[in-house]
């Protein structure tokens, strides 16, 4: 890529950033967010990072967005116009000065470091013993297993934290219903429902299967299943269940607790989190099926939000 | 000495500044939420952009960002979900007093 | 195998289980306390210094696991505070009357285990970026928990907490990039005094510090900690400040003590000094009890700080890192006994203030007695684990000739007096008995077990002196080996 393309796309993310920090209106900032994460993962391709890439389009840009875009709906329809109260000029100016002189500092620590790649070479000498080729793979289901398997929890605690604030009489019904049908649209959306989520499905096998060798992996694919869960539930064709429902709650915890257990496995051969020799692929493949089905699941859930009363209005 | 390869890690200490007016500034939980996210992208920029040799980029940096993706959307959710729960029950907390009102002056 | 994984997979496991199982399955706590029990004892049994690489990949590449004398004392406090508050909150989070299972009474326990997790993995871990993780594990349980009880406060506390950690990430970028590495023990190998360190360690700081709700970025948690329900509290004051605590201890003594100018070890040890004045003076003027306690917690954090600057002078460094590390585990303990005490006593009087406390040692003896036990060692007297704290650290400052530190750590004990002498002589004054509910056994013995390990716990002072001073790398240099007296 040319510096100006380089430059060009730097000042595209920093200026849709400023838009979406900056303008009073609320949908206009997150749709200026979903273009600044595109952007990001353009900048993530430009600099041949392209599993960073996929992940900030999917997970960045996409189910952020789509997360920021449901809140507001919700909060309008609470009465909540979403107007930041006006902040005194003493404040913003200080403000002001106090984040320029940060961003110089932190600049200036980032030019004294000079790029470099360290660990890629360590990584690549190694990758053979685990049988796969995609390094960020490798770093993230066998090196710095440990990191992914605590960050899967996070990521189930956070659903059970949204669960948490079902009130009194709504826990442990659905949340309530995406579906557009409902309120009077969407056959569009009915025809994408039925048609995206097997297309989801495809994919999302197919990223985690490829991900061991080329860019992809669980949490990619886990975001695209999520994708499509929450595209089904808009066209009616998938209902959200209960959140005491059995099989609900297995497809959440199939990831982390496989993760888990082969965690454990490992000690009986020598390590927390260790691989026997030859066998590392199969573990990895198997751990990271289990995490997109489980993060499909999760990241879908997150969206949907929390228990909704049967009286309730949205 | 800078190069061309720090422009994108340049690009994210400008987006931590940036996030962190908007954090300060913005009063309202939703964009203090989109700012938060702003600034997480940013250090993600030096966290990956710094660990670029000429030829290869070092993988290490990118899972350590991937991760770092997952988290803040997890707590993004949860914390979007908070921001609703906090208005329903200030919106319950002006209906019960709207009805006390109207309650008294009948 | 070692209990360095099990202590962080043994919960996680607990924390499937109750998705899955929700308040049904809330008894498995029974069998979780003497397991997390025997895991905690086989760690303090270690030889110091234990470690291990997960998945035995080297570094820079793995994650190092290791047992220093700090993760022994502070995992053992954890896992005596979480077992007896777990057995507290059985009753609290128990189904209504017909059987139904509420939000609140589902998500506590999955919370509940991922916060033990997450502190056990971020006192047992090397690594920089695992200790991020294991800071938005605790934090994420935390808020969720604060949220069971005020929702605006558990908010502020959220976004608080989030920019805490996107600074302490910030902090973890720049060093990595620096170093190609973020483990703490490679890095204090390596470590240079250049911009981008220094610049990583500012803002780090600036985050722990939020993490630590050290003044004057401790404006987060007297709201949160005294809205939650009384399990919720205890394991916020005693357990999640702490973890922060724990990872700024690490940074700057064992990461970086060559880069750190003893200007900023003074200024930290000021804020400090102005934590404890500050929080114990807030706590005087509270009127209501658990705002209180929380403000106690404010103020006890402060001594963690005071001792910083104590650490690093040759003369008595020892034996302020030992007191400063009794201190916090005295704390936890205490702390939690404390909360679960006000707890019962709040919830049997059916009132918030101080004043409606009168008479409640008529009815609820035992926990008067445990609320009076937690005092004790937060104010520093014999035998208790806070007096040993106390004493190390007053002996430190004045072998060092620090006047000043030496003036707060007093001065503070003589107002934690005066803000806990308060509330304890309210529940003496009066001479009616009020009316209560029958009391649950198990909940009334929670806070006197608790209260009861603040105080004895004292008497094993040279053996917690002896733990906290393991790890060469961490902790004073081997000058000068005091003998506590």
């Amino acid at each position: 890529m040319t510096l100006a393309f380089d430059l060009i796309l730097c000042l595209m993310i920093v200026g849709t950033a400023a838009a979406a920090l900056l303008t009073h209106n609320a949908l206009a900032a997150i749709v200026f967010f979903i273009v600044f994460g595109n952007l990001l993962g353009l900048a993530w391709l430009a600099m041949n990072a392209v599993n960073v890439a996929m992940a900030e389009i999917a997970i960045g840009a996409g189910i952020t967005g789509v997360l920021l875009i449901l809140t507001r709906q919700r909060l309008m329809a609470l009465g909540d116009d979403l107007v930041s109260a006006e902040t005194p000029g003493w404040l913003r100016a200080g403000a002001v000065l106090a984040c320029t002189g940060l961003t110089a500092l932190v600049g200036s620590a980032v030019l004294s470091v000079a790029p470099a790649d360290d660990l890629g070479g360590p990584i690549a000498a190694l990758l053979p013993e685990l049988g796969i080729e995609n390094p960020v793979t490798g770093v993230l289901l066998a090196f710095r297993a440990y990191d992914t398997l605590l960050e899967t929890f996070v990521l189930l605690g956070a659903l059970v934290a949204v669960w948490s604030l079902a009130p009194g009489n709504a826990w442990p019904r659905p949340p309530a219903s995406l579906n557009l049908a409902e309120s009077g649209g969407g056959s569009v959306a009915q025809a994408f429902g039925r048609l995206l989520l097997p297309l989801a499905l495809v994919m999302a096998a197919y990223l985690v299967w490829a991900g061991s060798d080329f860019p992809g992996g669980a949490f990619q694919a886990g975001t695209v299943l999520a994708g499509g869960l929450i595209i089904a539930a808009i066209g009616g064709a998938v209902a959200w269940p209960r959140a005491d429902n059995s099989i609900l709650r297995a497809v959440l915890v199939l990831g982390p607790g496989v993760f888990l257990i082969i965690g454990l496995a490992g000690i009986a051969l020598g390590r927390f989190l260790f691989y026997p020799p030859g066998f590392a692929k199969a573990m990895i493949v198997a751990i990271e099926y289990s995490l997109a089905l489980s993060i499909g699941a999760t990241l879908a859930l997150l969206l949907a939000g929390r228990s909704v009363a049967p009286d309730h209005r949205s | 000495m800078p190069t061309l390869m720090h422009l994108y890690p340049l690009t994210g200490a400008a987006l931590v500044g940036l996030g962190l007016y908007g954090i300060v500034t913005l009063r309202h939980p939703l964009r203090q939420l989109l700012a938060v996210n702003v600034v997480g992208a940013g250090i993600f920029l030096i966290l990956g952009g710094l660990g670029r040799g000429t030829a290869s980029t070092d993988p290490f940096p990118q899972a350590l960002v991937i991760t770092g993706i997952v988290v803040a959307v997890a707590l993004t959710a949860f914390g979007a979900a908070l921001v609703v729960r906090v208005a329903e029950e200030e919106r319950a907390r002006d209906d019960t007093a709207a009805v006390e009102a109207t309650g008294d002056s009948a | 195998m070692s209990p360095l994984d099990l202590l962080v997979a043994v919960p996680l496991a607990l924390m499937i289980a109750a998705v899955l199982l929700g308040s049904r399955g809330r008894l498995l706590l029974l069998a979780a306390i003497p397991v997390m029990a025997g895991l905690t004892v086989w760690l303090l049994l270690l030889p110091e210094g234990t470690a291990h690489i997960v998945g035995d990949w080297n570094l820079p590449l793995g994650i190092l696991l290791r047992a220093d004398g700090v993760a022994q004392l502070l995992v053992a406090a954890t896992s005596a505070c979480a077992s007896i508050i777990g057995l507290y909150a059985l009753r609290e989070f128990a189904p209504g009357p017909s059987g139904s299972e509420t939000a609140h009474g589902y998500a506590f326990w999955p919370l509940f285990y991922l916060l033990w997790g997450g502190a056990n993995a971020g006192f047992l871990t090397t690594d920089l970026f695992n200790l991020y993780v294991a800071l938005e594990m605790v934090s994420l349980a935390a808020v969720a928990m604060a949220a069971m009880g005020s929702l605006r406060a558990a908010l502020q506390y959220f976004v608080v907490a989030l920019v805490g950690s996107l600074a302490y990430l910030l902090g973890v970028a720049l060093l990595f990039a620096n170093y190609a590495t973020v483990d703490i023990t490679l890095l204090a190998g390596t470590a240079r005094p250049d911009l981008a360190t220094k610049v990583a360690l500012a803002v780090m700081t600036a985050g722990l510090l939020i993490k630590a709700a050290v003044f004057p970025l401790h404006g987060w948690l007297p709201p949160a900690h005294a809205a939650a329900p009384a399990p919720a509290s205890a394991l916020l004051s005693a357990i999640v400040v702490k973890v922060g605590f724990v990872i700024l201890l690490r940074l700057w003594f064992e990461a970086f003590p060559a880069i750190v100018a003893p200007a900023a070890l003074d200024v930290l040890g000021w804020l400090g000094a102005l934590a404890v004045i500050y929080g114990s003076i807030q706590a005087i003027r509270q009127e209501t009890l658990k705002a209180l306690v929380a403000y106690s917690t404010v103020a006890q954090i402060g001594y963690l700080l005071l001792a910083f600057p104590l650490v690093v002078t040759a003369a008595g460094s020892d034996r302020a890192w030992a007191g400063m590390t009794i201190h916090a585990i005295a704390h936890m303990l205490a702390k939690a006994a404390m909360f679960l005490a006000a707890g019962l006593m709040l919830k049997a009087v059916n009132g918030h203030r101080l004043e409606d406390l009168s008479g409640l040692v008529r009815v609820m003896p035992l926990t008067v007695a445990a609320f009076g036990l937690a005092a004790i060692s937060l104010m520093g007297l014999p035998p208790s684990a806070g007096f040993i704290a106390k004493f190390l650290l007053l002996e430190a400052a004045l072998e060092q000739g620090a006047v000043f530190q030496a003036a707060i750590l007093l001065v503070g004990g003589l107002m934690a007096a005066v803000y806990l002498f308060n509330p304890l002589s309210r529940t003496f004054a009066g001479r009616d008995t009020p009316v209560t509910e029958a009391k649950d056994t198990l909940q009334t013995a929670a806070p006197l077990a608790l209260g009861l390990l603040a105080v004895s716990l004292g008497f094993a002072g040279q053996a917690m002196v002896d733990i906290s001073a393991g790890v060469s790398q961490a902790g004073p240099p081997a000058a000068a080996v005091g003998e506590v007296p």
